[in-house]
């Protein structure tokens, strides 16, 4: 047990000493000041832009940052709509797959394309090759599209009054070509040498020693792996996601790609520092950060190890921990670890089914979407947070009797509306979701695969990955129906995109301001006391909206199997 | 937004070639460098070939049972169970299991049986058990094979793997290797 609870603090420990240097790459990269690979993609991103007739010079507004985002985006949506309803037809399809129906396509294309990667399909038997490479595609636009985002944050913040906050492009394109594609070509590479395959062929059959014969799903997987982690996209290659022998083959592997998908998230952290020449500020947000995904994983690991009551009750050896839904070569401490960090930065991988996970185990992991900014996706746990610092920052302002400001521009009433309208959006469509899932049995209770308060968590849990844009689930759930397709397909929409337009509209409109000099009387924003302002303002907020949904899910199920 | 459709268009033509093309390959390359090339890493056994990492369902007495899987070892479905704790079908079901276990390897206690024969894994497909899970199971192979018990112990001794380097992860055994090693073991004794 030892050298599992070392196991992880290794992964951790490894992945934020990589992310501070990398963060300072990473802010580079789009300060546009010189890199050691400059010699690689400066050609290659000049090329592209030449062909594409798009000028990187030309300065944008946020206005008309979120128009080239949501234009290109709508392509994608269209295109995959395209790609995943005839894929039957199409080549690179050894084993057959059918096309995906209109419902299914609509979801599965909305999921990628906003960096959820729900699945209401598998692998194995939902997708042709092609439709896998399609969806490969989607998981690094749409990590480069929330990197592009937050970028337009960085911009509003370092020029003292501006408009221009570069080029949309410039940033989407940068963030795949130079953070997004070399860190997956590692990943990809460690994979392979693991035994992750990487292959056109279809379906392996083997002759098991006690005489079946099984067929063996194979496929392209090492390269939409890596990406997967890296863009913290989460969509498995295969059903089982990382939990799947050939996704996840080692031990070496599952440290790899928990390192993989911390990276990014933690390095845009550093890389506002270095961006913005504010150092402290990016330490007082990974501190908040850390402190609560902290609090999240520690007790999730100490519950994963006792195991399950009502199975330890049966007088077996029950040393491992909780092991239904889990694998060996991983074990419970690595696999309650990785269940927080999937879920707090939003990727939504698993490498164990969290829908056998302990009740408490289970609200931790709602819990880390539900704040959905401990760290966060790629790019957009940034803007999350940017959220409840706006809010921190005016009731702290409003207690101290001062006009709220922040980084020399002030918070006014427009802004406001926007972040509260931003920061009610999350637990409105999480809540409004459940409860009418659970109002008509016939669309909700009859897709359950559990009774009781567990059957309920399904239902919060699937709605709550959704308006978090995680795409991790309670598996159990007969999700790819009309109304999980269109219900969740809907709610990721909005969850995506207007929680990036939101906090980009305040910092577009913030840049535009005027700067006001710090002074005796400025609220500073890079103390511990504010970082303890925003951990409150970010429990209140948590606790207030879901605790009557978590009291009726897995806590209640949590006093079924105490007793 | 009409201005931004052309760009987007040819953006995107480009970084598919760039990101869904060259990208995998490259790792399909590399991947050829690999043991297994890519295809999966296999073992060979006599004239079989196996899929080393995917975990095979092992009922019969005579070999070690591997975990229980909910999709019954079928490589081509991978899922897991997703029973929640509390779901009473389902501690009936480990239950059952358990008293399975207790049957067919007289003379165990329940104490000895380890939670990982008794639970399914998340992929389904899980190669691995853990070595109590080698050791309760001694009892009865070394009857059925006629195979002396230190023997056993000595081969899941052998085929333990370390955690990583020695200190990151849990300990494990390939149910598979020891399986074929059992055989092995069984062949050469018989032919003496």
């Amino acid at each position: 047990m030892n050298t599992e609870i070392f196991g992880i603090v290794v992964m951790f420990i490894v992945s934020v000493l990589l992310a501070m240097p990398f963060g300072r790459y990473v802010a580079k990269v789009y300060n546009g000041e010189r890199t050691r690979f400059d010699p690689i993609f400066n050609p290659l991103e000049r090329i592209f832009f030449k062909l594409s007739n798009i000028d990187p010079r030309r300065e944008m507004n946020w206005k008309q940052h979120m128009q080239a985002m949501l234009t290109i985006n709508m392509l994608w949506f269209l295109l995959s709509m395209l790609i995943l309803m005839t894929q039957g037809s199409l080549p690179l399809n050894p084993d057959n797959n059918p096309s995906m129906s209109a419902d299914l396509a609509f979801n599965t294309s909305i999921s990628f394309l906003v960096n959820c990667d729900l699945q209401h399909y598998s692998g194995e038997s939902g997708l042709s090759y092609i439709g896998q490479l399609w969806l490969m595609f989607l998981q690094f636009v749409s990590a480069a599209t929330g990197m592009a985002a937050v970028v337009v944050l960085f911009r509003a913040f370092r020029d003292r009054i501006t408009s221009g906050l570069g080029n949309f492009y410039v940033y989407f394109v940068k963030s795949s070509t130079r953070i997004l594609l070399p860190l997956s070509l590692i990943l990809a590479v460690v994979l392979v040498f693991e035994g992750t395959p990487m292959t056109l062929a279809g379906k392996g059959t083997m002759l098991t020693l006690e005489g079946d014969t099984i067929q063996v799903s194979r496929g392209p997987a090492a390269a939409f792996v890596a990406i997967k982690h890296v863009g913290t996209n989460g969509g498995g290659f295969f059903g089982a996601n990382s939990a799947h022998p050939f996704e996840n083959p080692t031990y070496l592997t599952n440290l790899m790609e928990m390192v993989g998908q911390l990276i990014i998230p933690l390095a845009i952290i550093f890389a506002f520092g270095h961006f913005i020449r504010r150092r402290k500020l990016s330490w007082i947000i990974f501190g908040v950060m850390t402190a609560g995904f902290l609090i999240l994983a520690v007790p999730n690991v100490l519950m994963e190890v006792q195991g399950n009551p009502a199975i330890a009750e049966m007088g077996v050896n029950n040393k491992l921990g909780a092991m239904e839904g889990k694998e060996i070569r991983i074990g419970a401490v690595a696999s309650g670890f990785w269940s927080i960090v999937t879920t707090a930065i939003s990727t939504g991988s698993v490498n164990a089914m969290h829908d056998s996970s302990m009740p408490l185990s289970g609200m931790n992991q709602l819990l880390a979407m539900m704040v959905n900014a401990f760290y966060g996706g790629c790019g957009v746990g940034l803007l999350n947070f940017f959220i409840y610092i706006i809010l921190a920052v005016f009731i702290s302002g409003l207690m101290v009797g001062r006009t709220p400001e922040f980084l020399g521009k002030k918070v006014e009433a427009r802004e406001m509306k926007i972040a509260m309208i931003i920061a009610l959006i999350h637990p409105f469509f999480i809540l409004v979701g459940t409860g009418l899932a659970t109002a008509f049995p016939a669309q909700g209770a009859a897709t359950l695969n559990n009774p009781g308060f567990h059957g309920f968590s399904e239902i919060l849990y699937e709605y709550t990955s959704s308006s978090a844009n995680n795409g991790s689930g309670f598996e159990g759930l007969g999700d790819n129906t009309l109304w999980w397709n269109i219900s969740t397909g809907i709610i990721l929409i909005l969850s995506r995109f207007l929680p990036i337009i939101g906090p980009i509209a305040i910092a577009g409109l913030m840049a535009q301001k005027k700067y006001i000099p710090e002074s005796d009387g400025t609220l500073k924003t890079d103390t511990g006391t504010f970082g303890m302002m925003i951990f409150t303002v970010i429990v209140i907020t948590a606790a207030l909206s879901f605790f009557p949904a978590l009291a009726l899910g897995p806590i209640a199920e949590y006093f079924t199997i105490t007793q | 937004m009409k201005s931004h459709v052309i760009p987007a268009l040819k953006i995107t033509f480009f970084l598919l070639l760039l990101l869904a093309v060259a990208y995998p390959t490259l790792v399909w390359s590399i991947a050829k460098l690999s043991s297994g090339g890519g295809e999966g890493q296999t073992l060979k056994h006599k004239a079989n070939t196996y899929y080393s990492n995917i975990g095979q369902s092992f009922t019969q007495d005579r070999y070690f049972w591997s975990r229980p899987s909910a999709v019954g070892y079928n490589a081509a479905g991978s899922a897991g169970s997703n029973k929640g704790p509390s779901n009473e079908d389902y501690l009936a079901e480990v239950r059952e299991r358990m008293n399975t276990l207790l049957a067919q390897n007289p003379g165990i206690s329940i104490s000895e049986i380890p939670v990982d024969l008794i639970t399914a894994s998340g992929s389904g497909l899980d190669p691995h058990f853990s070595v109590q899970a080698a050791k309760v199971q001694v009892d009865r192979i070394a009857r059925i094979r006629q195979l002396p018990k230190d023997k056993l112990l000595a081969l899941i001794d052998t085929h333990t793997e370390r955690p990583l380097w020695e200190m990151l992860g849990p300990e494990k055994i390939n149910v598979l290797k020891l399986n074929i090693a059992l055989d092995n073991l069984s062949g050469s004794q018989s032919v003496r």
